[in-house]
């Protein structure tokens, strides 16, 4: 099948949805399908061979942090070509409610047309307002897809209709084995953090909490943090100054270096507040094989398996999540249960798997129909 | 005098192109029930024929061969409505492949894999299918009953699209075979 996918992201900024564009398509090329994705990316990007460059993104607030999204009728006219040239047999667009490329391709194409939705976001204005605009655009999508309940519920509240929840998937196999980091996981306990730290739903500041009691109880823990940062002393500065020596940022990491990082800690910790419609992190770090402890909302709970593969705690709760991670780092044995139950819980997320579900959304929606085409 | 004419045609004009954008839009939105019912239907075709290949492969004994048989002849013209003729297929093909050691009986056999797969993924089109198509008839119909789609009767003559209710559960523990792992 001849299939042209659409990132809404920065090629070059990593983030959750352009890492399931590149694994799902990959996922497809291995299994003899042609893939072209176009997403925005800045021209000097080495981008693969599957990709094509939209242009620069420009970065805008968006959705309460800032994203990098391509918009106006210069990205329009691009996209127009690539369908034009790409004679796919199916779209398939990303985030299509989100100002960029897969909203533009959703208004220039027409043709069997399937949309992903990632983010589980509460009802907003501006998507409400804007909604008459979105529509017209969106009434094109012949199949959609959520990637996890809440996601599918923010679908059904916000644009109505109906979604079939495919899990995002997760390239296994890339985190099954790496070098820690030197000097880690070391010998008195370590807790492992990765995400961006000015976003405050990702929960830094519980896990910072936390540590203040985890950290005057044991004296040799430390804390590893890694993600994005606005200022790093700005972080340091919410740990007590006796801990801080004990605290190590990393800054923002490349692939490779964030499976290091998982493989440094002896606890991966998601202490996200909310705002995470499947938490690929977390499945990331079971695929890692690190036991793991996350605040129980939705996502966590259900990638968990309910807790079986891993501690939950209440969200924002940092009493709650000291108690959990003090009793993991006590107990060796226990970690071991909860790496091997990550280990296997992860498997049903595997790309593999995934891709599998998608191909046949993608088979029921080109019955009968022609390709894709420029609109008239 | 003259500003207020060209006002006038103006506003006139504004109307008549909102009203027939309007109607343009449902008219779109039929074309897309139409051909998500086309995909619907292939997808129950698909599969009715799958499982009569199953029943009549020789694979199964004669009494579950002679149920699947008999529930793919209901879905072909038989006098039960559509929805429930389909339905009873979905049971008979649940009920043959929850036997107890349904599969491992099968396993190894000629080309038994192969079609058990191939059901269960027609199943799992039908599933998706539907989901699909009664999404875009939801839509459509709420277009429909806007005001003033109904006062003008912007549908035309086009019947109004109606959902299709079917148990499409899918057979216990399905998840599709991965694809090639590569790499």
């Amino acid at each position: 099948m001849k299939i042209g996918m659409v990132c809404p992201y920065s090629w070059d900024v990593p983030g959750g949805v352009q890492q399931h564009v590149r694994d799902l398509a990959e996922a497809l090329i291995d299994d003899g399908h042609e893939v072209s994705v176009i997403s925005p990316a800045d021209d000097e990007t080495p981008l693969p061979p599957y990709v094509v460059g939209a242009g620069r993104a420009v970065p805008v607030p968006y959705n309460g942090s800032v994203a990098r999204l391509s918009f106006g009728f210069v990205s329009a006219s691009r996209v127009r070509r690539w369908v034009k040239d790409g004679e796919f047999d199916l779209l398939h667009v990303h985030e299509p409610s989100v100002p960029s490329l897969s909203l533009l391709a959703c208004w220039v194409a027409s043709g069997p047309i399937v949309a992903t939705v990632h983010t589980a976001i509460p009802r907003s204005r501006v998507l409400v307002v804007t909604y008459p605009v979105l529509r017209t655009a969106l009434e094109k999508i012949s199949g959609r897809i959520a990637v996890s309940e809440a996601a599918r519920t923010t679908l059904v509240e916000h644009i109505g209709g109906d979604a079939v929840v495919i899990p995002n998937g997760v390239a296994t196999r890339r985190y099954r084995k790496a070098e820690p980091l030197s000097g880690w996981p070391g010998t008195g306990g370590s807790i492992g953090f990765l995400g961006r730290m000015d976003e405050p739903r990702k929960g830094l500041a519980v896990l910072l909490k936390a540590f203040e009691t985890l950290g005057a109880q044991r004296p040799g823990l430390r804390l590893l943090i890694a993600g994005r940062t606005g200022d790093p002393d700005e972080v340091l500065n919410r740990v007590p100054a006796p801990l801080r020596d004990r605290v190590a940022l990393v800054g923002q990491v490349s692939e490779e270096e964030k499976i290091r990082v998982l493989h440094s800690v002896d606890v991966f910790c998601s202490p996200n507040t909310g705002g995470e419609s499947f938490g690929i992190v977390t499945a990331e770090a079971m695929a890692a094989g690190v036991p793991i402890v996350a605040s129980d909302i939705e996502a966590f709970r259900q990638v968990l398996r309910g807790g079986e593969a891993g501690e939950l705690f209440t969200a924002g709760d940092a009493a709650e999540l000291a108690a959990a991670a003090g009793r993991l780092l006590d107990d060796p044995a226990h970690r071991a249960e909860l790496s091997a139950a990550a280990l296997a819980a992860v498997a049903d997320y595997d790309w593999s798997v995934v891709a599998r579900q998608v191909l046949s959304v993608y088979e029921t929606v080109v019955l009968g129909r022609t390709g894709v085409a420029v609109a008239q | 005098m003259i500003a207020d004419i060209v006002l006038i045609v103006a506003a006139a004009l504004f109307v008549g192109v909102y009203v027939s954008w309007r109607a343009g839009r449902i008219d779109r939105m039929h074309a897309r029930v139409d051909m998500a019912h086309a995909a619907l239907d292939a997808t129950l075709l698909r599969r009715s024929s799958v499982a009569l290949e199953l029943a009549t492969s020789g694979l199964l004994d004669p009494a579950t061969s002679l149920l699947l048989a008999e529930a793919v002849h209901g879905t072909r013209g038989g006098d039960r409505p559509r929805d429930l003729a389909e339905s009873d297929l979905t049971r008979a093909l649940r009920a043959a492949f929850s036997q107890p050691d349904f599969r491992p009986s099968l396993s190894g056999k000629d080309g038994a894999d192969e079609l058990l797969a191939e059901v269960e993924s027609a199943a799992h089109q039908v599933f998706l299918a539907r989901k699909f198509y009664n999404d875009v008839v939801a839509v459509t119909r709420d277009a429909r009953h806007r005001p003033l789609a109904r006062v003008l009767r912007l549908s035309g003559k086009a019947p109004v699209p109606e959902f299709f209710e079917m148990d499409d559960s899918l057979l216990a523990d399905f998840t599709p075979a991965p694809l090639n792992p590569g790499r």
